[in-house]
Formats: C-alpha cells, structure tokens, sequence
C-alpha cells in the first residue's frame, strides 16, 4: 500500500504532465504550421478519439468489436446527405455534426441488439458481418451516390490556416471523450462493464442487466465515433464506400487500443498518437499504401504476441516493480497492476498480478 | 414453516438426458435445506432452473409463492435469491472490493443513481468491508480477485451474494476442495447468517457437513427427489443408501 504523501506527489506529478501536454497540444498548430504536419495531427486526434471511444466499449467489456467503422461511415454519409440535400453550405455545416452522432447512435440499436446476443469470438465475426453490409449498401444504394459517394461542400478558409478548426475541433471531442471515459471506468456502470468482461453469467446473477449495459456502452461508442465521422468527411471533403466504411478503420482502432493497453484510460490515446504518424510516415516511405498496410498487418500480429496486454500495463507495472525493488519492499504490494488486456470474456487471464486496481 | 422457496414437478432434458423429471423440492423459511445425490443427479440444473440460468421444460418455481418460473438471473437475484457456483465464479480482473461493489449496486434499488457516479459510496464500501471481515477475508480487499487461493475465493463469493441480504442462499459445493479447518469456519459462518434469518439451500458431497449442518435433506437419483426429511432419518432410508450412500455410510468419501 502506498503512503499518502508518495500518493499525492504521484497525482501532483501526473496532473502537471497532463496539463503540460493538454498545453502543447494546444498550441502545436501554431507553432508547426506545414500543412502536411498539420494534416496528420487531425488524422491523429480523429483517431485518439475514435480509439477511446472504441475502447469505451471493447475495452472495458472484453466485446471486441471489428464494425465500428460502421458508426464513423454512418456519421461521414449522414452530414454528406444532409448538407448535399438540404443544401446547407459554408460553416454551418458544422451545425450537421450532432446530426452525425444522433444517426450513428440511433444505428448502434439494432446493430447491438444482433451483435450482442454473441459473445467473444461469434461476436468479432457478427461485427465484421454487418461492417460489410454497410459497406454494400454504401455502394448499392442511389441516395449514398454509389460508387462516386458523397463530396462536401465547399470551405472558403484561408489556406494558411484551413486545418485549425478541425484541429481544435477534433481535440475537443477527443479530449471530452477520453475524460468521458475516465469517468465510466471509476463510475457503477464501468464496473458493471469491467464485471461483464470477466464473467458476464455470474454479472447477472448479481443483478446486473447486462443487455442493459453492453447497449449504453455500445451507443456511447457509436454517438463519439459517428460524430468523428462527419468531421472526418468535412476534412477530407469526400467520402467513399470504400473509404467511409473501411476495414482498415475497424483493424486501426483496435490496434491502437491493443498496443497502448486494453482497457485503459490512457492506452488507446498512447496507440493512436503511435500509429497514425507511423502509417503515415511508412505511407510516405514507401509510396505504396499497400506495403504500408502489410507493415501494419505484421504489427498487429507482434503486438498480440509481445504485448498482449499493451504498452501501458506493461510498462506501469515494470515501473512499479522497479520502485519497489529500490525501496526494498515487496513488489506485490506496490505493483500498479494494470488490467489484464487481450483474453476475450471467460477466458483465462494472463499471469495474476496484486495491489490497487488504478485507474489511469 | 410456509416454503421460501419450491419447485414443483420441474422437468428438464439436455437432448437426451433427463437432467430432471418431475422433481418437487421444498426449502421451508428459515432452514437449512440439504440437496444430496450422485454426480449427474440433477442438484446444479435445479439451481441454474431456479436462478433463471436455465429455462424448465415443464413445472414451476416459486419464491414466497411467486410464480418465478423461467425468470432471469437479474430476476432472481432481484428477488432475493443469492447463489453460488460448483466452480467458483469471480471476477479475477477486479479487486477484492470491486467484487463486492459489483453487487451492491443494486442495493436500496428505490432510488435512481447516476450511473456515471464513483462506483461504490460510502455505504456500500463499510457494508463490503463488514461482510469480508465476517467471512476473513477483508485483509485481501484491494488485491486483485485473480490472486486469491481456492479456498478464498469460495469465500468471495459467498462475500458478494450476501451484499445483497439474500432472503435465501443456494450454495453449490461449499466445502468441496476445501481443507477441513476451512469447511468448519464455513459452516459456522451458515450457521451465523442462518440465527439471523437467512435461510440456505446447499448442494454438497461432504456427509458431515450435510449432516451436521442442514434441518432437512433432499435426496436426488435421476433427476427425481428420492427421499426428503430430517438428516437422522434420511442417514437410514434404505433407497438413500443404496441410491447415493453405498451400502455403508464409511463409504461416503466426498466425490471432489
């Protein structure tokens, strides 16, 4: 057990480097303006976002979904139509974002009420499944445009400073979205998730209304992404059904979730504000979006294999035991255990590890 | 004494085995009701049957002469049926006290709680302290549930289904792989809960602490009730003997 006094530095310190880097990011388009640079910022904190709010739900219940490029294509095609059909044009298609997040909720209804009568592994297939028909019908239907899709409407902004809106914008809802999910993972209905993870059975022989749970957590999900979605589109100017509803969208979120920690607070930021400069970088590279698709395929796998539990867990518990060995004191006691990621609900953990569940 | 809690003529089949055939069990108020019988004989699928984790084929059950038949596991919890199970089920990837917290959520349900409140108030957090120092293992409160012995983790779980005060406790296999001074400790902490009203149903291979600790025993065979009554007299029904006992009591080692 720590001692207060090592308690309250450790929270001064972990407050003052949250405020320093909330303070950095900040400023960052300010300082580097390159557009280039600027343009893989929005990327990246669209994907912070989309990465939180992917683990919102997969993290925290142990329901791995691969659809959630559902909700961000869903929210990309709603404003598209809606801006092409009602003709709204100029800034106040910004106006149709809540649009975005309503649709993408409204969609998670019955997506969840299918998806989730499946666990684990029949869930993850049962997730892609639906993935595809939104991406057929995407392609199918008159009103998405087919294959041509849907483009915005025009932004006259001054070029210099074109991405800034969408930068603050985007780390808004980022930042709203992981404090949203600080708040669940200490709040009942995390615990209820965090014990539907574990053993959903025995969850509701202890009166939890799992059903109940899994849908909030899996509309919250989709109400942060769908609303990325439409600001995606709006930044991009167009999209695709290959593009809106893209696996690789579904593979991206998972990853950076999977290698900053599953179940984290902190963990999917960590493995979005990673991997989308890097896929970008490997884009540039090797001038060859497949090859950069390949990379990220083998990363994937060696992230599952090394890292089962994440980068966070991993190293916060290195950490600990690092400190405890300094101090001379056992190192089950001050271990920061972190949550054991990758096993899917009901199966076996990884190695067990004691001290205080924290949340991070 | 009225019947807490009864299944009446309950029939179930997993494809083809009868798991249960017009089986009829009582729990009276206030007892400890005894569930014995061979491996297979239907003492889990009457649990799961009653705590709605698996549905009947024909029968009923009732709580307080509620028709439950059927219902959920929320359901049942919510009405005051608190279980535990064979193989001990906890949630390893929470602590100790979040364990506890988990089913305390529904505690006082009158009242709307935000569900983005901390989880665990200060009520809830003294009332899962005082129910782990009640079964000892309130020194293990903030390690992770995954680091608990066997034995601790029947101790759990028994913890958790009492937070919320259970008029009756079905406990699957209490004593089962668990070491003598442990089962003793167990049995006092019935004994304990069941002074102060709770009433118990227990599923259990150990003679002695069947037969030391229950008011009535159930024998099942096949799915069917095969004897009923106090423990001295189910000791020597001929059926119950040559149904589970052998032919002699010695021989009645536990199974697990």
């Amino acid at each position: 057990m720590m001692d207060t006094g090592r308690l309250r530095g450790a929270t001064v310190w972990r407050g003052g480097g949250l405020l320093a880097l909330l303070a950095a990011v900040a400023i960052f388009p300010l300082v580097f303006t390159n557009a280039l640079l600027t343009t893989i910022a929005v990327d990246t904190l669209i994907f912070v976002g989309a990465a939180a709010a992917w683990n919102i739900f997969s993290g925290y219940s142990g329901y791995i979904s691969l659809g959630n490029a559902v909700f961000f294509g869903c929210g990309a095609y709603t404003v598209g139509i809606a801006a092409r059909d009602w003709q709204v044009t100029g800034t106040a298609v910004f106006a149709l974002l809540p649009l975005a997040a309503v649709v993408a909720t409204v969609v998670a209804v019955p997506f969840g009420l299918v998806a989730l009568r499946v666990r684990r592994h029949t869930f993850v297939v049962v997730t892609i499944a639906v993935f595809f028909i939104f991406q057929l019908m995407a392609f199918n239907f008159s009103f998405t445009g087919g294959t041509t899709g849907v483009s915005a409407p025009f932004l006259l902004w001054n070029p210099a400073t074109y991405n800034d809106p969408f930068y603050y914008l985007a780390l808004a809802i980022g930042v709203a979205t992981i404090a949203l999910s600080w708040l669940i993972r200490g709040s009942r209905f995390g615990l209820q998730l965090r014990a539907i993870r574990d053993d959903e059975d025995r969850a509701r022989g202890l009166g939890v209304r799992t059903m109940r749970v899994k849908l909030a957590a899996f509309m919250i999900c989709a109400f942060v992404t769908g609303l990325l979605g439409g600001l995606w589109f709006y930044f991009i100017t167009q999209v695709l059904p290959q593009s809106g509803f893209d696996p690789a969208f579904d593979l991206s979120v998972a990853l950076m979730a999977f290698l900053g920690g599953l179940g984290t607070v902190s963990g999917p930021v960590l493995g979005a504000m990673v991997l989308v400069p890097a896929q970008q970088y490997l884009t540039e590279q090797f001038t060859n979006d497949y090859l950069s698709q390949i990379v990220l395929g083998t990363l994937f796998l060696g992230v599952i294999l090394l890292l089962p539990r994440g980068v966070i867990p991993t190293a916060s518990e290195k950490i600990a035991s690092w400190r405890a060995r300094r101090s001379g004191r056992p190192a089950e006691h001050a271990v920061t255990p972190a949550v054991q990621a990758a096993a899917l609900p009901g199966e076996p953990t990884a190695a067990g590890t004691a001290g205080k569940e924290s949340a991070r | 004494m009225s019947a807490l809690l009864r299944a009446e003529q309950v029939s179930k089949a997993f494809g083809g085995v009868q798991a249960l055939s017009d089986c009829t069990v009582e729990v009276a108020r206030g007892s400890i009701t005894g569930l014995i019988g061979p491996n297979g004989s239907g003492k889990t699928t009457l649990f799961n049957v009653i705590t709605g984790y698996e549905r009947v084929d024909a029968g009923d059950v009732y709580a307080d002469d509620q028709k439950i038949t059927n219902g959920r596991p929320e359901r049942a919890f919510a009405l005051g049926i608190g279980r535990t199970f064979q193989l001990t089920r906890i949630f390893p990837r929470l602590t100790v006290m979040e364990n506890m917290l988990v089913a305390s959520q529904h505690r006082g349900s009158g009242r709307w709680r935000s569900p983005l409140a901390r989880a665990g108030g200060q009520a809830d957090r003294r009332r899962a302290m005082e129910l782990l120092d009640f079964t000892g293992i309130a020194g293990h409160a903030t390690a992770l549930a995954d680091t608990l012995s066997y034995g601790q983790r029947k101790l759990l779980e028994l913890s958790y289904v009492l937070v919320a005060d259970p008029a009756i406790v079905l406990l699957d296999e209490p004593a089962g792989g668990v070491n003598p001074s442990l089962i003793q400790h167990i049995a006092a902490r019935i004994r304990d809960l069941n002074a102060r009203g709770t009433t118990f149903l227990i599923v259990e291979h150990n003679m002695d602490f069947v037969m030391g600790l229950c008011d009535s025993v159930t024998v099942l065979d096949y799915g069917t009730v095969v004897a009923s009554g106090p423990p001295e007299i189910i000791r020597s029904n001929p059926r119950v003997l040559d149904a589970y006992l052998g032919t002699t009591e010695e021989d009645d080692a536990p199974a697990q």
